[in-house]
């Protein structure tokens, strides 16, 4: 039986990248399906009727969603190739840890960053770099945050590195300046085939901000 | 495997008692610390140095956090009783729901410390909360897991089970049975099966305890 994976996304998407990702790790074909997020299509509503949020991952007609679920969905089920998560259980628990972080600390204060101005926006700027210290922290001196390879987390993270731009221009600072290594890392993952084709061009997805 | 295991919690945490169900259920043998939750434990502190919470589990020194990850590393660690599907696709829709009661279970947990309007939205969402999963709920005498308990149960089971206590706590109906047959009839069947009735904590201890909580949390916003 052939497999039909289809991917429900938005080009700048950072949790639709996750699965991006994922898949040309694993060097899944699937069929790429851009919605409009000003009027989202009857098959994301059908596919996701909860939330109506990409990504949504149709794998031989049957929808999977929330994009860290997709990534293990996609590590179980094509996991002949390029382990996305460790095998021992313990550093496993490390990874959903983490990706967990990400995904309730990252996204929250960056969008805060961009989307507020006055004291709130320099609350966001100061929550943001303590946040990306504690993952500095965690990543440490390892190249990847899984340790050699590339995993879970970098997965988790590398996404928002290409809306870095973003917040950079609306906070008016540097995140290089603050968090070298938190750079150093995510250059280290575009060398990365699966990274580099996907992440879009950080001053494309500041443009597409500002004509929206 | 014979390396120590040590729960860090706290008798009034839902959160603890996830993980403490997921133990039991599977009879794995374990050390129970109580923590002061306002005078929390070097050690708590050295083990969940992020979020500085409850529960903390400790395997053979090495600690795990979050309850429904500990939750999945105890699936993974000590495979009877197994509390997920073998299928991939059955495993992302567990995760899913896993994720759901995580995120729309903080109206929940909102109601036992907000007051006017902000304790209203809780109310409101609580409620969305609900309508949500009697549609998805299991059918009678089953679980969310199927013939057996299973990770949803969990994760629903203790929202479920301090959803009563609050209720109690502030005087209100929010989870009648006639609004939500399917999901009331689960919660009983949940909470009367052996290894979880042995597990709850006592709800009338409960509400006298968020009770005295309440009221000084209040008492001090107003100072």
């Amino acid at each position: 039986m052939v497999d039909e994976v289809v991917l429900l996304d938005l080009w700048a998407s950072m949790f639709g990248m996750r699965v991006r990702i994922a898949l040309a790790e694993k060097g899944v074909k699937y069929e790429y399906m851009e919605d409009d997020w000003r009027n989202k299509s009857d098959l994301l509503l059908k596919m996701n009727p909860l939330h109506k949020k990409v990504p949504v991952l149709i794998h031989n007609g049957k929808p999977v969603c929330e994009s860290l679920i997709i990534v293990q969905y996609i590590d179980e089920v094509w996991k002949d190739k390029s382990p996305l998560l460790p095998s021992d259980p313990y550093q496993r628990a490390q990874a959903r840890f983490w990706a967990d972080f990400v995904d309730n600390k990252v996204y929250g204060v960056s969008r805060r960053v961009w989307a507020t101005k006055g004291e709130e926006q320099e609350a966001a700027k100061q929550e943001f770099f303590e946040i990306f210290k504690i993952l500095e922290g965690e990543l440490g001196d390892k190249p990847y945050f899984g340790g050699e390879t590339f995993g879970f987390v970098d997965i988790a993270l590398v996404t928002f590195y290409s809306w870095f731009y973003v917040y950079e221009t609306f906070g008016k600072f540097s995140i290089e300046a603050e968090c070298p290594t938190i750079i150093a890392w995510a250059k280290r993952c575009m060398q990365k085939e699966s990274v580099a084709k996907t992440l879009p061009d950080q001053k494309k997805v500041l443009e597409s901000l500002l004509s929206s | 495997m014979g390396e120590e295991l040590k729960l860090h919690g706290a008798w009034i945490s839902p959160f603890v008692y996830r993980v403490i169900w997921a133990l039991k259920l599977k009879g794995v043998p374990y050390e129970y610390i109580e923590e002061d939750l306002s005078n929390k434990s070097p050690l708590l502190l050295k083990y969940n140095p992020v979020h500085k919470k409850v529960p903390a589990l400790v395997h053979a020194g090495k600690p795990i956090c979050e309850s429904m990850i500990i939750v999945e590393y105890i699936e993974e660690t000590w495979p009877q009783y197994p509390l997920l599907p073998i299928d991939p696709y059955e495993r992302a829709m567990a995760r899913f729901w896993v994720k759901f009661a995580e995120e729309k279970g903080d109206a929940v947990w909102a109601l036992f410390r907000t007051s006017g309007e902000e304790q209203e939205k809780a109310m409101k969402g609580t409620l969305e909360m609900l309508k949500t999963i009697e549609e998805h709920s299991p059918d009678a005498k089953k679980f969310f897991g199927g013939d057996k308990i299973g990770i949803v149960d969990i994760a629903f089971g203790a929202i479920g089970y301090w959803l009563g206590v609050v209720e109690e706590l502030l005087g209100v109906a929010l989870f009648e049975a006639h609004a939500f047959p399917r999901l009331h009839a689960w919660l009983k069947n949940f909470t009367e099966a052996p290894k979880i009735k042995e597990n709850l904590p006592g709800r009338d201890e409960l509400v006298v305890f968020v009770r005295s909580w309440r009221a000084e949390r209040l008492l001090a916003s107003q100072n």
